[in-house]
């Protein structure tokens, strides 16, 4: 063990009880003897998808295991000592203090009755690091390290008036407050947007590297951590897959599993252009939500072509999913309208006509809410072939298994219920849902965003076959850069409530750009060593430009 | 079977006693109801197992009565609260607007009166017979049903999966019966149990007060008003009733907190 290793962690093994329906509760194994090092002012990226125990390793860091999990076993040495081995009165010394936690949701890890300063404050008072005052000058420069705005005065408020990119960097100086030897970020920038994230991203790396601390830096997006960490461990299912520095983990990946995750939304698609007639033309649409006394939507148009892809990008409170409201008809517009296969729909859902309903379908972000927890599959599929076309017994069980069989998945699922599937099965599942209806539109709301990347892919790559085989069109909302490029025909840009930019994909996605749409596109992580600095760079100038 | 917690067991073993009791009480019973058998306040005896109470009759058999009169009061007055409460707490919760105003303004005007106040003086100017009697604690009862629902089905009211059902085009029904209600099940259920407590004790409370079951009809609120002046001689007659009320009330809320625990951690079960 050289001078430099700071934290070294040995054969970790994390077990938890799980409590199956109807049974004992039995132990499971969920991570299986990992093993690394970090050395003083280097970072280590723990990458994996949900479920691979990065977080429950990161939390190990602090001899911590949350509610239900235990560490069985292994070592983890932290300056030296077995922390693993040592007593609560050694662990409360050892965490914010010398090891500090930077979490995934700022929001809902600050104590929203108290003033920030007094929280950013507290650990490094309490472990008697700083007195009260000096810590408050450290976290002003903190503040101020971090890019945050009016650092001297910020400190006075509360957590609901900062923003979200703001609160994840007033925790970040929090970690950092007390001087502490190692961070553990636990995905502290996949909740914000991506033109948020990359500010924080910048804050996090520059505060690394001017304190010298350790850092353990964990998220499922492989093309964040390379912009960050020295070292990568990818990781699937509590054990590692990889361990090497960030150049030979992106450049060279040795296992098919990291090639697969660096590779990832390779999905080629050749854009269609406008056909004939729009199947859904949305003309002028003005509209607010009630009680409220501004317009959430300013005048949008867009078409959507038969068996093409329109997507709709922006970043939270765009008015994205509010589109897809007034689409579906559960927000009636203020003004404007909107043609459905050539014939002008009802602003308001109760005025719509079955076959209205049954040609434009949804498909939610979230699935696993998008589905009656109640029902089986095969009454949540079934549903819409009997509700629509009158199917009942044979005919219907028919149809269901042509369903399971078109997303992939067999007729054993039939009598499983929405919690008994993965993320991914869900989506597929609502998706069998929304084709059994026959469309000739599916709303698709940012289907693929809950998922890990991997499972994402597949979600895509079924989409597009289901188009061809279908000809159903989708108007696709997301806040993803890299899977409208992977399957839109069109693109809708929007800001703020308008449409900010639109036509084909290659014109939309060509220069020259408005502003927005050069932030937003050039804020899109990208998988190469460098990118952020060169992003970085690149906004300097434009706005040295301006 | 083997799952089944210790404190659930019990509560299990002494609720199917006192139901098994009062489905089967003109078997189990050694004498009529009101059949006057002996002394005044007997002690217990091969003869008496309870002793007798305040005018002779066999304490035993009054009691087993009583718990039919009382068990069979609370479950019918449990059910009616149930039905009426969570249909209209669903209705109000998926309609919204100003039929859940109305309805959940009513409900609130009838909650700000104590209940038994208000149980009291409906009783007071109506014929007391047990429909009226169940009816009453039934209405009054389902205010607070109606609450629990209400609330319950508005959480679920705004989850995607009813969304889509709306989307779909489906109806009203469809939307209580096939998306919401299974979801609201498990805490109603529970909330059943000690519903049929309150249901119990409010039964009781009457009949003490003299506005509940009539003479000579037993129930437990009745044995113990009967029975109360023995007290002062050192009787425990009056005891014997009231224990019974305590552990049945024990015993249902055992079973309906084991119920509230497994439905919960059921299959796609909801919190």
């Amino acid at each position: 063990m050289s001078d430099d290793t700071f934290l070294r962690v040995r054969d970790l093994k994390i077990g938890a009880t799980a409590y199956p329906p109807g049974e004992p509760p039995k132990w499971i194994e969920i991570v299986h003897g990992v093993s690394f090092d970090l050395e003083k002012g280097k970072v280590l990226g723990l990458i994996g998808e949900s479920g691979a125990g990065k977080s429950t390793i990161g939390l190990a860091a602090l001899g911590y295991g949350r509610g239900g999990v235990d560490i069985s076993g292994g070592e983890v040495w932290v300056n030296g000592r077995n922390i693993l081995a040592s007593g609560m009165r050694d662990l409360r010394r050892l965490r914010g203090a010398e090891v500090t936690y930077v979490s995934q949701s700022a929001a809902a890890s600050f104590n929203p009755a108290k003033k920030l300063m007094e929280q950013v404050i507290e650990a490094s008072v309490r472990h008697g690091r700083f007195s009260k005052s000096k810590a408050e000058k450290r976290a002003v420069e903190l503040f101020a390290k971090l890019g945050l705005p009016d650092p001297e005065t910020i400190g006075n408020r509360y957590p609901h008036q900062v923003s979200g990119g703001q609160l994840q960097r007033v925790m970040t100086a929090m970690a950092l407050c007390p001087q502490p030897d190692l961070v553990v970020f636990d995905e502290p920038t996949t909740a914000l947007d991506v033109t948020t994230q990359i500010d924080v991203l910048k804050a996090i790396k520059e505060a690394i590297a001017d304190t010298g601390v350790a850092a353990i830096y964990i998220t499922h997006d492989l093309a964040v951590v390379a912009q960050v960490a020295d070292d990568i461990m990818v990781l699937r299912m509590g054990e590692k897959v990889e361990y090497g520095t960030t150049d030979q983990i992106i450049n060279a990946p040795q296992e098919d599993y990291t090639r697969a995750l660096v590779s990832v939304r390779s999905i080629r698609h050749e854009e269609k252009h406008p056909t004939d007639e729009p199947v859904l033309s949305v003309q002028n649409i003005t509209a607010r939500y009630r009680g409220t006394s501004f317009d959430v939507l300013h005048d949008v148009s867009v078409d959507v072509y038969p068996g093409q892809t329109l997507a709709v990008v922006g970043e939270s409170g765009s008015g994205k999913s509010t589109l897809a409201r007034v689409i579906t008809g559960l927000l009636p517009p203020r003004d404007g309208q909107i043609e459905f296969t050539g014939r002008t729909l009802s602003p308001a859902l109760e005025g719509r006509t079955r076959e209205d309903l049954r040609e434009l379908q949804m498909i939610y972000q979230m699935a696993d809410v998008a589905m009656n927890p109640r029902h089986t599959v095969g009454t949540i599929i079934g549903r819409p072939l009997e509700f629509y076309f009158g199917l009942k017994g044979a005919a219907k069980k028919k149809r269901i298994k042509e369903l399971l069989d078109e997303i992939e998945m067999g007729e054993g699922f039939l009598d499983r219920y929405p919690a008994e599937l993965s993320g991914g099965q869900k989506q597929r599942v609502c998706i069998a849902r929304a084709l059994a209806a026959k469309p000739k539109l599916i709303i698709c709301d940012e289907v693929t965003s809950a998922l890990d990347p991997l499972v994402a892919d597949g979600i895509l790559k079924l989409l597009l076959n289901l188009q061809k085989s279908e000809n159903v069109a989708y108007l696709f909302i997301t806040h993803d850069i890299a899977t409208v490029r992977a399957i839109a025909d069109s693109i809708a840009v929007m800001y703020q409530g308008r449409v900010q930019r639109y036509g084909v994909k290659s014109t939309v996605l060509a220069p020259p750009f408005d502003d927005y749409t050069d932030l937003l596109l050039s804020s899109v992580p990208e998988m190469e060593l460098g990118w952020l600095e060169e992003v970085v760079e690149h906004r300097r100038m434009t706005s040295a430009g301006n | 079977m083997k799952n089944i917690p210790l404190a659930a067991l019990i509560g299990l073993f002494f609720t199917g006693l006192y139901f098994l009791a009062a489905i089967l009480a003109p078997l189990l019973a050694p004498y009529g109801m009101a059949q006057i058998v002996g002394d005044v306040w007997e002690p217990s005896s091969s003869r008496h197992w309870l002793g007798t109470d305040s005018i002779g009759r066999d304490l035993l058999s009054r009691m087993i009565y009583g718990g039919r009169t009382t068990i069979f009061i609370a479950t019918a007055a449990t059910l009616l609260s149930f039905f009426t409460g969570s249909v209209l707490g669903l209705i109000a919760a998926v309609i919204g607007g100003w039929v859940d105003q109305l309805l959940s303004r009513f409900i609130d005007l009838i909650m700000s009166i104590p209940t038994l106040i208000f149980a009291l003086v409906v009783l007071s100017v109506m014929p007391v017979t047990i429909p009226i009697l169940i009816l009453v604690m039934g209405l009054l009862d389902s205010t607070r049903v109606f609450r629990l629902a209400r609330a319950v089905a508005v959480d679920i009211n705004v989850m995607d999966f009813v969304e889509a059902a709306k989307l779909r085009g489906e109806g009203r029904i469809w939307v209580i019966f096939r998306e919401i209600l299974p979801n609201a099940l498990s805490p109603l259920v529970a909330e059943m149990g000690l519903r049929f407590i309150f249901a119990v004790l409010f039964v009781s409370t009457l009949s003490f007060l003299g506005l509940g079951v009539q003479p000579p009809q037993a129930d437990w609120g009745g044995i113990v008003k009967e029975n109360k002046d023995g007290i002062v001689y050192g009787i425990p007659a009056a005891l014997i009733p009231a224990v019974a009320i305590a552990t049945l009330a024990i015993s249902v809320n055992l079973v309906a907190d084991w119920v509230l625990n497994r439905t919960t951690s059921l299959k796609g079960g909801r919190g």
